[in-house]
C-alpha cells in the first residue's frame, strides 16, 4: 500500500493561549479531491498554513508522501510536491503574467538559482510557461502586470502559480470567493482539468463547488474535525447540519 | 513598471517568432552595446581635455558602483546603508595586490587588477551577506548600517590594512607593461575603466536575464510567495547582495587604479550615500537608471563643486526633488513617455515637448531666485568679511542691499505663481495625447 499523500497526526497549533488548532487527524490519499468545511474561524486556513510550512505546528505530526515534514519551511515541503494558493489573492503584483508564471516553474525545471545561463533560452520553461497561461486562459494577457488584472484573472493567476511546478499535491484556500456564479463554474472547471491525476485538498465556503467537485469533505469546527465522508453523508451528518449546514439544507 | 512591459515585450517577440526571430533578436540585443561600445570609444576623441577625461573616468568607475548597488535596491528590493564597504574593501584588496605585484616584480599586468578588487568584494559580501541577508526589510537596512560603521571605524584602527588616515597609495604604471602601455596618461586609464566598465555592465545586464536574476525581482515582489514556488528568499538575497558586493568591488579596484591612492573614505557612511542617491536619483526601475544618476551626480560633484561651496546643498534639494515628484527616478520620467514613442505618435510628442518647454521657463525663474537665495544667504553668515557683493549669472550682486533680496523674492513667488498655471497645460496635453496613444494602440 502507497503512503498516503497528506497524513495528519493529532496536530495541534495555539497562538499564545488560544488553541486554534485542537488535535487533527485527516488522511488524504494520493489522487483524491478532498474539501475542507466549516465556520468562520474554525481554523481552516490555520491548517493549510500548517500544511503548507507557512506555520510550524505546536505538536502532532505532518506527513507528505510518508515523509515527515513538521516544521520544514515552505520552500522545502514545496519542493517536496505540495503547492498552495491563497485565500487573500498572493501574486507578484508588478511582474507581467508571463513573469508571475514563469517564475513558479523555475525550480521544479531544476534552474534553481542559475545564474550563469540566460532565462529567455529555456524551451522548457516558455513551454511549461505558455502550457500553463493557455490552461488558465490567461495568454492574450501575458503582457499585462499582474497588480492590474481583474479580480476573477487575479484568482485565475493565483491558480497558475499554484500548479505550474507540477506539484502533485495542491492546497486551494477559497479558490472561488468573490466570483460572480459564471466565474465561479469556470472556476470550477479550471480546478477540476488541474487537479486531473493530482490530489487536491480545498477550502470552500460554496457548497454547489464543494458537493461538485469532492470526493470527500471533511468538516472543522472550532479546531477539530468532526465529521470526514463522502458528499453524500456529509449531507445527512445531523451533527454537521447542526454545526454548519443549518437545518434547511 | 515600464522595465516589464519592455522585458514582456520582448519575451512575446521572441516566443512567437522562432529561431529566426531569436537571431534577429540576437542582432537587435547587440545593437545598443555596440552602440555603447563606440560611445565609449570615440568620447575621448570628442572631450579630449584632461579635466573630461578625468570626469570620463569618474563616471565609468561610478556606473559600476551605481548599478551594482541596483542589483539589491532595484532588483532585490534591498536597502543598503553600506555598499561602499565593498567598494572600499575592493580598491583596499587592488592596491595591496598591485604594491605586492611592484615588489615581488610579478608578471601581472595592471588591466587584470579590478579582478582583485572583483574578490575582495565577493568575499566580504559573502561574509556580511551570509548575516545581514537574514533579514529584510527595516532590519537589513539597520544591519548594512551598522556593518557600515564597523568598517569604517576599524579601517582607522587597522592600519596595516588600511593605512590610516593617509590611505595605501601605489603607482599604476609599475606593473607589467602589455602592448608597450605603461598606464601612466589618464588616457590609457580611462580606456582602462570603459573597458571594465562596459564588460560589467554587460555582466550584470546579463544576470538580470538569468532564473536567478528574474527571481531576484520575485522575492523584491513578493518574497513570501517566492517560499511556495520552491525558493528560499533568504539564499536569493544572500546571492544577491554577495555578486553585488563582487561588482562594487570592481569598482573599488578601478578607482584605485585611477586615484593610486585608497584611503578610509572609500568604504565610508559618505561614498555609501552618493550611490544610492546615483541609483534613486538615475531611477532604480530601469537598467539605464543607476547609469544616468552614476553620469549626473558624478557631473555634479565635479562641475558643482567648482561653481558653488554649498554644492552639496543643491545635491539634497535635487534628491529631494527626486523623491518627491519623480519616484522612478530620471529613467522612470523618461520611461512614461514610452507609449507615446511605441504608439509613434510623433505629432503629440512634439506638443508635448512644447508644452514642457513653456513650464520650463517659469521653473527656471523659480530655479534662479532659489539659487540667489542660498548663493548670497551663504555669503552673509559664512563669507561676510570677504565684502558684501558676488558674482552670480554673470552679475554682481550686493547681498547688503534690499533690491536683490527682491528679485530674488519676485522670481521665485512669480515663478512659481506662473509655474502652477502652465503645469495644467502640461498635464493637460499629456493626458491627451496618451489617451490618443492608448486608443491608437487599442485600434490596432
Amino acid at each position: 500500500m502507497t503512503a498516503a499523500a497528506i497524513k495528519l497526526a493529532d496536530v495541534h497549533k495555539s497562538f499564545g493561549a488560544t488553541r486554534i488548532i485542537r488535535g487533527v487527524n485527516l488522511t488524504v490519499p494520493a489522487g483524491q479531491r478532498h474539501a475542507i468545511i466549516g465556520p468562520n474561524g474554525a481554523g481552516k486556513s490555520t491548517l493549510f498554513n500548517l500544511i503548507s510550512g507557512r506555520l510550524t505546528p505546536t505538536s502532532g505530526k505532518i506527513e507528505l508522501n510518508g515523509e515527515d515534514v513538521t516544521g520544514l519551511p515552505p520552500y522545502q515541503i514545496n519542493r517536496r510536491g505540495l503547492s498552495r494558493s491563497f485565500q487573500v489573492t498572493n501574486i507578484f503584483p508588478r511582474l507581467s503574467v508571463w513573469e508571475n508564471v514563469r517564475c513558479a516553474v523555475l525550480w521544479s525545471l531544476g534552474y534553481r538559482y542559475a545564474f550563469w545561463r540566460g532565462i529567455d533560452g529555456l524551451a522548457d520553461v516558455r513551454v511549461r510557461t505558455e502550457h500553463i497561461l493557455a490552461e488558465i486562459d490567461l495568454i492574450d494577457r501575458r503582457r499585462v502586470q499582474a497588480g492590474v488584472l481583474t479580480y476573477a484573472e487575479q484568482r485565475a493567476l493565483e491558480i497558475g502559480i499554484t500548479i505550474a511546478g507540477g506539484a502533485g499535491i495542491i492546497l486551494l484556500d477559497e479558490p472561488s470567493a468573490g466570483m460572480s456564479v459564471a466565474e465561479a463554474a469556470r472556476a470550477v472547471a479550471l480546478i477540476r482539468r488541474v487537479s486531473q491525476g493530482r490530489t487536491l485538498i480545498m477550502i470552500e465556503h460554496d457548497m454547489d463547488v464543494v458537493f461538485d467537485l469532492a470526493d470527500r469533505i471533511s468538516v472543522l469546527v472550532y479546531g477539530q474535525i468532526i465529521a470526514s465522508d463522502v458528499p453524500a453523508a456529509i449531507k445527512q451528518d445531523r451533527a454537521v447540519q447542526t454545526a454548519y449546514l443549518g437545518t434547511a439544507a | 513598471m515600464s522595465d516589464v512591459a519592455g522585458e514582456t515585450a520582448s519575451v512575446q517577440a521572441r516566443s512567437d517568432a522562432g529561431s529566426p526571430g531569436v537571431a534577429a533578436g540576437f542582432f537587435g540585443q547587440a545593437a545598443p552595446w555596440i552602440a555603447l561600445a563606440l560611445l565609449f570609444v570615440v568620447l575621448p576623441l570628442i572631450f579630449p581635455s584632461g579635466s573630461a577625461l578625468t570626469m570620463m573616468s569618474l563616471m565609468g568607475i561610478m556606473i559600476v558602483f551605481a548599478l551594482s548597488y541596483n542589483m539589491l535596491l532595484g532588483e532585490t528590493g534591498m536597502l543598503s546603508f553600506g555598499h561602499a564597504v565593498y567598494y572600499g574593501l575592493g580598491g583596499f584588496f587592488t592596491v595591496h595586490a598591485m604594491n605586492t605585484v611592484i615588489h615581488n616584480h610579478l608578471p601581472v599586468p595592471l588591466p587584470v587588477m579590478p579582478l582583485v578588487g572583483a574578490f575582495g568584494g565577493l568575499l566580504f559580501g559573502i561574509i556580511f551577506g551570509a548575516v545581514s541577508t537574514r533579514r529584510a526589510g527595516t532590519a537589513f537596512a539597520m544591519i548594512s548600517l551598522g556593518l557600515g560603521e564597523l568598517v569604517a571605524s576599524s579601517s582607522l584602527i587597522l592600519r596595516g590594512f588600511f593605512g590610516g588616515e593617509e590611505g595605501v597609495s601605489t603607482n599604476r604604471t609599475k606593473l607589467l607593461r602589455v602592448f608597450g602601455l605603461n598606464f601612466g596618461p589618464q588616457i590609457e586609464v580611462y580606456y582602462l575603466i570603459a573597458a571594465w566598465c562596459l564588460l560589467a555592465m554587460l555582466a550584470m545586464y546579463a544576470l538580470k536575464r538569468t532564473p536567478f536574476g528574474r527571481m531576484c525581482n520575485a522575492v523584491r515582489e513578493n518574497a513570501e510567495r517566492a517560499q511556495f514556488v520552491g525558493y528560499n528568499p533568504t539564499m536569493v538575497r544572500f546571492m544577491a547582495f554577495s555578486l553585488a558586493g563582487l561588482f562594487a568591488g570592481i569598482a573599488g579596484g578601478l578607482a584605485a587604479i585611477n586615484f593610486e591612492l585608497v584611503n578610509s573614505a572609500a568604504v565610508g557612511a559618505e561614498q555609501s550615500g552618493l550611490v544610492l542617491l546615483a541609483a534613486y536619483i538615475g531611477g532604480v526601475g530601469n537598467f539605464i537608471g543607476p547609469v544616468i544618476g552614476a553620469v549626473l551626480v558624478t557631473w555634479l560633484e565635479v562641475m558643482l563643486s567648482d561653481l558653488t561651496d554649498v554644492w552639496q546643498l543643491y545635491f539634497g534639494l535635487l534628491f529631494v526633488a527626486v523623491v518627491m515628484f519623480a519616484p522612478n527616478g530620471i529613467a522612470g520620467l523618461v520611461m512614461r513617455h514610452e507609449p507615446l514613442w511605441q504608439a509613434r505618435a510623433y505629432g503629440s510628442m512634439l506638443r508635448l515637448a512644447l508644452a514642457y518647454l513653456i513650464a520650463l521657463v517659469p521653473a527656471l525663474l523659480l530655479l534662479a531666485g532659489l539659487i540667489m537665495v542660498i548663493e548670497m544667504g551663504y555669503h552673509l553668515s559664512v563669507k561676510a568679511s570677504e565684502g558684501p557683493t558676488i558674482s552670480l549669472f554673470h552679475l554682481t550682486l550686493n547681498t547688503t542691499s534690499a533690491l536683490p533680496w527682491l528679485a530674488a523674492a519676485v522670481l521665485i513667488g512669480g515663478g512659481f505663481f506662473l509655474f502652477r498655471l502652465t503645469w495644467p497645460l502640461v498635464d493637460g496635453v499629456w493626458h491627451n495625447a496618451l489617451a490618443r496613444a492608448q486608443g491608437a494602440g487599442k485600434a490596432t
